[in-house]
């Protein structure tokens, strides 16, 4: 067993070696090395083909035909695409948007930079197991409302929200309807026409392609348009220009033809694994999940162990590769947003250690896990003043805190 | 983030842990920060007839740097008299453990739960 155990594969995921295998014959003077889009030789049309074939199997995996692909840089640049674009293209049309508090940075970082120029954005409250309520969607919607973005799987809590009804909504009212799937592509089902989704945002390095690409769906009937971000020679329709990275695109096409060949077999396996992992965990006093567990892709357990910081638990998790919502893993001092906009107390933010399961998690690796959580766990407690208070009966709550 | 050696092995083998009986009239005791914030410390100083601070116990909820600057502090604060407790800087142990900026403030609630356990005692004697 390999330590420290990988246990962040929703950071990212190691390249699939048949994914790394593939990607490396498009580099060097053996392989297909050509630009994509020289037309006069053989060296570009052998490159373009490879890139074809590329946008053919990630256009497969979400039902979309391969006309609604654009590479991008990654989800990041897709969700920055997608928002930018739209609300430039479309702003005669009305100035609102409306997306969730619980979303991803790149997208609320977006929409802040939407509003330093003139447009008006909602940031929805989740409910408390993390999914949107439509009923809130719909209030909030208004005659100006040109956006609605929402991302498919939450990154850190991993709950799944029910895309198609939000489609359905948007689709009558005729506004667009962006989501970041970056989480949940390759993880479960995504289907562009039954969700009804404009934009889509995609992410290779998720689902064991390379770091580095990404793609944007962009719907072609009814036709969506978008202001381009980047200019240049007119690649991808005119939508984002820059010379294709035809290794890259036929690591991400490798990736997500293998997603698409392997997703339930796999969805099922890792669906085991964090469910015993989850029981190991539970026999734990005071352990909380965050986030709901029935929407909630396979891999994915968010998990609290109240009264212990999440950063000190990482340290004496060092054998086991985690993420925590704790405000000292950051830079920002604060604790998961996330989490607070689920309305969890700051005290579980602070104590939460995000767990993600992989196509390369072993079930030795999950036993080891869960016996070593719990021997830290007790260690750690019993360094915690909390913990004695609680075992005293005290009301944590009660307590006047000076807060620094 | 790497953290210094001293802080790790302050974080593994943590000094002093453990509780005084805190209604023991010859017992401060300082409980400084806030959940909220993700850490809280609880210092405990057993303090001699002459003023002398001759046991220490801590117990610290929070980061590996918040824990280690109260096992740190326990450490030095024996055998001082409570007069020479009170000059300890956080700047000081901040030092000692190499901290990095983004973590100054666990050795200022050191320093804070230094000056609350000794505040304690002192109204005991009354």
């Amino acid at each position: 067993m390999k330590k420290p155990i990988y246990m962040d594969n929703s950071a990212t995921t190691p390249c699939d070696p048949r994914v790394a295998e593939k990607l490396c014959q498009h580099l060097t003077t053996e392989g297909v090395y050509g630009n994509p889009a020289s037309r006069s030789h053989e060296y570009g049309w052998l490159a373009d083909e490879a890139a074809e074939a590329g946008r053919a199997h990630v256009a497969a995996l979400i039902g979309a035909s391969p006309k609604e692909i654009v590479w991008t840089s990654g989800a990041t640049e897709s969700d920055n695409l997608a928002l930018k674009g739209a609300a430039h293209f479309y702003k005669k049309k009305g100035n609102h948007l409306i997306t969730v508090k619980t979303e991803h940075k790149a997208i609320l970082d977006t929409c802040r930079q939407l509003e330093r120029e003139g447009f008006e954005v909602t940031y929805l409250d989740p409910k408390e197991d993390g999914r949107l309520d439509l009923a809130v969607l719909e209030a909030a919607i208004k005659p100006e409302t040109i956006l609605v973005s929402v991302m498919h799987v939450n990154n850190e809590i991993g709950v799944i929200q029910n895309m198609s009804a939000i489609g359905k909504l948007t689709r009558e009212k005729g506004i667009l309807l962006h989501c970041d799937a970056a989480q949940s592509a390759g993880k479960i089902p995504v289907d562009v026409n039954e969700m009804n989704v404009d934009l889509l945002s995609l992410s290779a390095h998720k689902i064991y392609g390379p770091k580095g690409i990404g793609a944007l769906y962009v719907r072609r009937k009814p036709r969506v348009r978008l202001e381009a971000q980047i200019h240049g020679g007119g690649h991808e329709r005119g939508m984002r220009s820059g010379t294709l990275a035809t290794h890259q695109i036929v690591g991400m096409g490798e990736a997500f033809r293998i997603a698409k060949e392997e997703l339930a077999s796999e969805a099922e396996r890792i669906g085991k694994l964090r469910d015993k992992l989850l029981k190991g965990l539970q026999d734990i006093e005071e352990v909380y999940v965050n986030g709901d567990m029935e929407h909630r892709i396979p891999g994915n357990l968010n998990i609290s162990f109240n009264y212990v910081e999440g950063e000190s638990l990482i340290m004496a998790l060092k054998d086991v590769a985690v993420s925590s919502g704790s405000a000292c893993t950051s830079a920002s001092l604060e604790p998961s947003y996330v989490l607070r906009a689920l309305g969890r107390s700051d005290e579980l933010a602070h104590s939460s250690i995000r767990f993600t399961i992989g196509r390369f998690t072993t079930e030795e690796e999950i036993d080891y896990t869960i016996e070593l959580v719990k021997g830290k766990i007790g260690k750690l407690r019993e360094l915690s003043p909390l913990w004695d208070m609680y075992k005293e009966g005290i009301d944590l709550s009660s307590v006047q805190w000076a807060a620094h | 983030m790497a953290y210094s050696e001293k802080v790790l092995d302050h974080y593994e083998n943590p000094r002093n842990v453990g509780t005084f009986d805190k209604d023991d009239t010859s017992v401060g005791t300082g409980m400084v920060g806030a959940p909220a914030c993700g850490d809280v410390m609880k210092l405990q100083l057993k303090v001699s007839d002459k003023g002398v601070i001759e046991d220490a116990k801590f117990k610290t909820y929070g980061c590996g740097s918040a824990i280690a600057s109260s096992s740190l502090v326990t450490e030095w604060v024996k055998g001082k008299s409570i007069d020479e407790a009170l000059e300890i800087k956080n700047s000081d142990i901040a030092e000692e453990l190499a901290l990095p900026p983004v973590k100054i403030h666990c050795s200022v609630l050191a320093e804070d739960a230094i000056k609350a356990a000794i505040e304690d005692y002192k109204g005991k004697q009354k």
